[in-house]
């Protein structure tokens, strides 16, 4: 391994951008998804308020945090346009679902803070917000899963070398476009995701609820969705040894698997103890720290392979100019982006979120 | 095998690119114009203190919130579409376009950030710091829809490269293709169109409340300000098509003689108003033809010679008769556009009253879809006139297609999501249009 860690060159870099920002993704955005699971979930007689509390402490952000995964999805195709291709041929159907999540939640947001004052019209578009915020998560992991199991770049090896052409044999359908990911272990990572963000929802929204009942119900569900992140990452971990044996090897065997595991039980224990005990400032530290931990595992077991079992990165990086610029646009435009998004939450971080919002004035 | 059914997989994969790109350019555009009308209000309500325009600035702030996000999901799907319809294309040109591609990427997170700020941050921020936000989302606004047309144009007018052998891009060169020849003037179309479209959209619906008899200080503000954003970006637009237009003779002489259902390569080529090209017979007919005139808007001479389609075979051709018509359409509306435009301004001269004006009113109330409608047009014109290829002269469009068979679902798919979308995003605007409490 210490020999690949000492070959890092442009492509390598370009794709810890990358993942950087996809880990930047799984924080932000993934915790508005969250927030729609709970608002699914939201129960007892304040469960109006408890919707509330969600929908104002996502309303300002959520657009930003969704553009994240525009940015990763761009680097993709730029600097690994190789890869991208073979990814969304193979991902197409998981891929569409997607799709069709993230343009039913988004819409159905505004929908329903926007939206005719009705409580029957409003219900239906939370309704519709909180299912498909479970949907998107779920199929990104599964993605994820198929993309690490080398389930996709299996089929993408049986199609034809050019697009626009048809191979003498193609496979069947179902071998190159279902059977890839629709299989129990990208399955498993697809619950995974969904705990996950459920997970880092529940510890952010403790900080955002405004008196300490509030508080106690989401730290509550903040200790359940922790269990089920750890039963979920466990069935994920046998079912690999099955179906995926090098991610299973990888987690597991290679010489900084032990502490990368050991690093991430810590954080996790560190968050259920701070949700315990009500430290929830490091609660929260410790829980994105612990899921950009599980992130960056994956990244690390496939390294140096972007679609696995046989394309790297340097095998589908584009031509260095364009990395060159890639970079070269992602340090500028950090620049003007990382003070903008400080602002950002600084502005809305105070308890209650967009107190007074548009949302407020709109659905009061 | 993949042309087993009444619709192949390619038609059905340009149908939904067509219905994708052609949903997500109206929230595009409103997305561009509808944050300047809103500043505008906030503005002037800072100015003066009448609250009629703080009203007016919060009711398009909450427009702008609600389009904004469905511009934004509609255009994630297109940037996934990309990938999942053309791989081939992605391949071959992701390098080269990747970079007007990111920067767009930065400049559309700007926006969001900001508009975040702007729409729920009134009583969080300071008066100084929330017009800044809303200039801000105006000036990104722009941006991005300057860098994704720049992806286009290259499209249109490849540069930046060296064809290798199997048609791959060598020695490539991102900022370069930046600067393609098409790049200025489709990017000042676009925008101009935005502003265009966009003002007159909203003036037309204010328009058309005040004819209903409910004229009010509200209405007469709102049409003011959207008239402002829209008339002169309308009376600039068919000087920026002329622009467009040189252009594209120049460069893409197969798409102008679509545009005009050329078929003979000649010199006097007649401007044809009207008509049906027709394929087979390669002619076009019914047309009122004005000798001479082509070569004059083409060239700026009336003796230049205007290249006819046959000078290419057949399967370099692109669909001439939607072409042709779509052409037609976007010079007609475009032109009623600026005619309304220049209407409004010698009202405005000659000092009369905008709002009590009827039949100024009922040309606006009529005009409210013609800039979108427009848009459509004209993004037909230059997406089906480059036809059959997908990067002029590089790669045709059948060789960009994914080899996933069965397009006509997500094609359907889409269709129901969108229609659906429509129809609420309608009935929304039409609530916030009527509103006529001050909330």
């Amino acid at each position: 391994m210490s020999g690949a860690l000492s070959s890092i060159g442009l492509p390598e870099v370009v794709a810890g951008v990358m993942v950087l920002a996809l880990n930047a993704y799984v924080l932000t955005g993934g915790a508005d998804f969250g927030g729609g699971v709970w608002d699914l979930l939201a129960r007892g007689p304040r469960r109006a308020e408890q919707r509330q509390l969600i929908a104002s402490a996502i309303g300002p952000i959520w657009e930003a945090n969704h553009v994240w995964l525009i940015l990763v999805l761009v680097i993709l195709f730029t600097a690994f346009p190789d890869a991208f291709a073979a990814l969304l041929i193979v991902l197409h159907i998981p891929l569409t679902i997607m799709l069709v999540g993230i343009v039913l939640r988004g819409s159905s947001f505004v929908f329903r803070s926007y939206g005719a004052r009705g409580d029957a019209t409003q219900r239906r578009w939370g309704r519709v917000f909180a299912v498909t915020s479970i949907v998107t998560p779920l199929v990104l992991g599964v993605i994820v899963g198929a993309i690490a199991s080398g389930a996709v770049g299996n089929a993408a090896s049986m199609l034809p070398a050019r697009t626009g052409r048809t191979a003498d044999a193609m496979p069947s359908f179902h071998t190159v476009f279902i059977a890839p990911w629709l299989a129990p272990f990208p399955l498993a990572l697809g619950a995974l995701a969904l705990a996950m963000f459920a997970f880092l929802a529940a510890v952010y929204l403790t900080l955002a609820a405004r008196d300490d009942v509030m508080r106690d119900l989401f730290r509550k569900r903040a200790l359940a969705a922790a269990a089920v992140v750890c039963a979920a990452a466990f069935a994920a971990l046998i079912l690999a040894f099955d179906q995926a044996p090098d991610v299973g090897r990888g987690l597991m065997l290679l010489k900084w698997s032990l502490p990368l595991q050991a690093t991430t039980g810590t954080a996790a224990i560190i968050a259920i103890w701070a949700l315990a005990r009500r430290r929830w400032r490091l609660a929260r530290v410790a829980a994105a720290a612990q899921v950009s931990l599980i992130l960056w595992g994956w990244v690390l077991v496939q390294y140096p392979l972007i679609v696995p079992p046989a394309r790297s990165l340097r095998d589908t990086a584009a031509p260095s100019i364009t990395l060159e610029l890639v970079l070269w646009g992602c340090a500028g435009g950090s620049v003007l982006l990382l003070p903008a998004l400080v602002y950002l939450f600084r502005t809305f971080s105070a308890p209650g979120g967009a107190e007074g919002s548009a949302v407020h004035s709109a659905t009061e | 095998m993949r042309d087993y059914c009444l619709v192949t997989d390619l038609l059905a994969a340009r149908t939904q690119m067509a219905m994708s790109l052609g949903f997500h350019i109206i929230f595009a555009e409103i997305g561009i114009a509808l944050p300047l009308m809103m500043v505008i209000a906030e503005l002037m309500w800072r100015r003066t203190g009448d609250a009629t325009y703080l009203e007016l600035a919060k009711r398009w702030a909450r427009g702008t919130a609600v389009l904004f996000a469905v511009g934004a999901v509609s255009g994630t799907v297109l940037s996934f579409e990309l990938g999942l319809l053309w791989p081939g294309f992605m391949r071959l040109a992701g390098p080269l376009i990747g970079i007007p591609f990111s920067l767009e990427g930065f400049a559309f997170f700007l926006e969001a950030i900001f508009l975040g700020i702007y729409l729920y941050g009134w009583e969080r921020v300071g008066p100084r710091a929330h017009l800044a936000a809303g200039f801000i989302v105006v000036a990104s606004g722009a941006a991005s829809a300057v860098f994704v047309v720049l992806v286009n144009a290259w499209m249109n007018t490849p540069v930046g490269y060296r064809l290798a052998e199997g048609g791959t891009l060598i020695g490539i060169d991102p900022i370069r293709g930046m600067q393609s020849p098409a790049a200025f003037p489709q990017a000042l179309h676009m925008l101009l169109a935005s502003y265009a479209a966009t003002g007159f959209a909203v003036a037309g619906m204010h328009a058309w409340v005040t004819l209903r008899g409910h004229p009010s200080a509200l209405h007469r503000r709102a049409l003011a300000i959207a008239l402002a954003v829209g008339a002169p970006a309308a009376v600039l637009q068919p000087l920026s098509g002329d622009i467009s237009a040189r252009l594209v003779a120049e460069t893409q002489p197969v798409k102008l003689a679509s545009m005009e259902g050329q078929w003979e390569t000649r010199r006097r080529a007649p401007l044809r108003i009207g008509g049906w090209p027709d394929a087979e017979r390669e002619e076009t007919r019914l047309a009122l033809e004005l000798p001479g005139a082509l070569s004059l808007l083409a060239y700026h001479d009336v003796n230049a010679e205007v290249k006819g389609l046959k000078a290419v075979p057949r399967e370099d051709r692109p669909p001439v008769a939607v072409v042709h018509l779509a052409f037609q359409a976007m010079v007609g509306l475009g032109s009623f556009l600026a005619f309304v435009a220049l209407w409004v301004g010698w009202t405005i001269s000659k000092r009369r009253d905008l709002a009590s004006n009827r039949p100024l009113l009922f040309a606006l109330a009529l005009a409210t879809p013609f800039g979108y409608l427009a848009t459509e047009a004209g993004w037909v014109v230059t997406e089906v006139g480059r036809q059959p290829w997908v990067v002029q002269g590089v790669m045709r469009t059948s060789d960009a297609l994914t080899p996933m068979p069965g397009l006509i679902v997500p094609l359907m798919l889409f269709a129901v999501l969108y229609l659906g979308l429509g129809a609420v995003v309608v009935s929304l605007i039409r609530s916030l249009v009527q509103e006529t409490t001050v909330s």
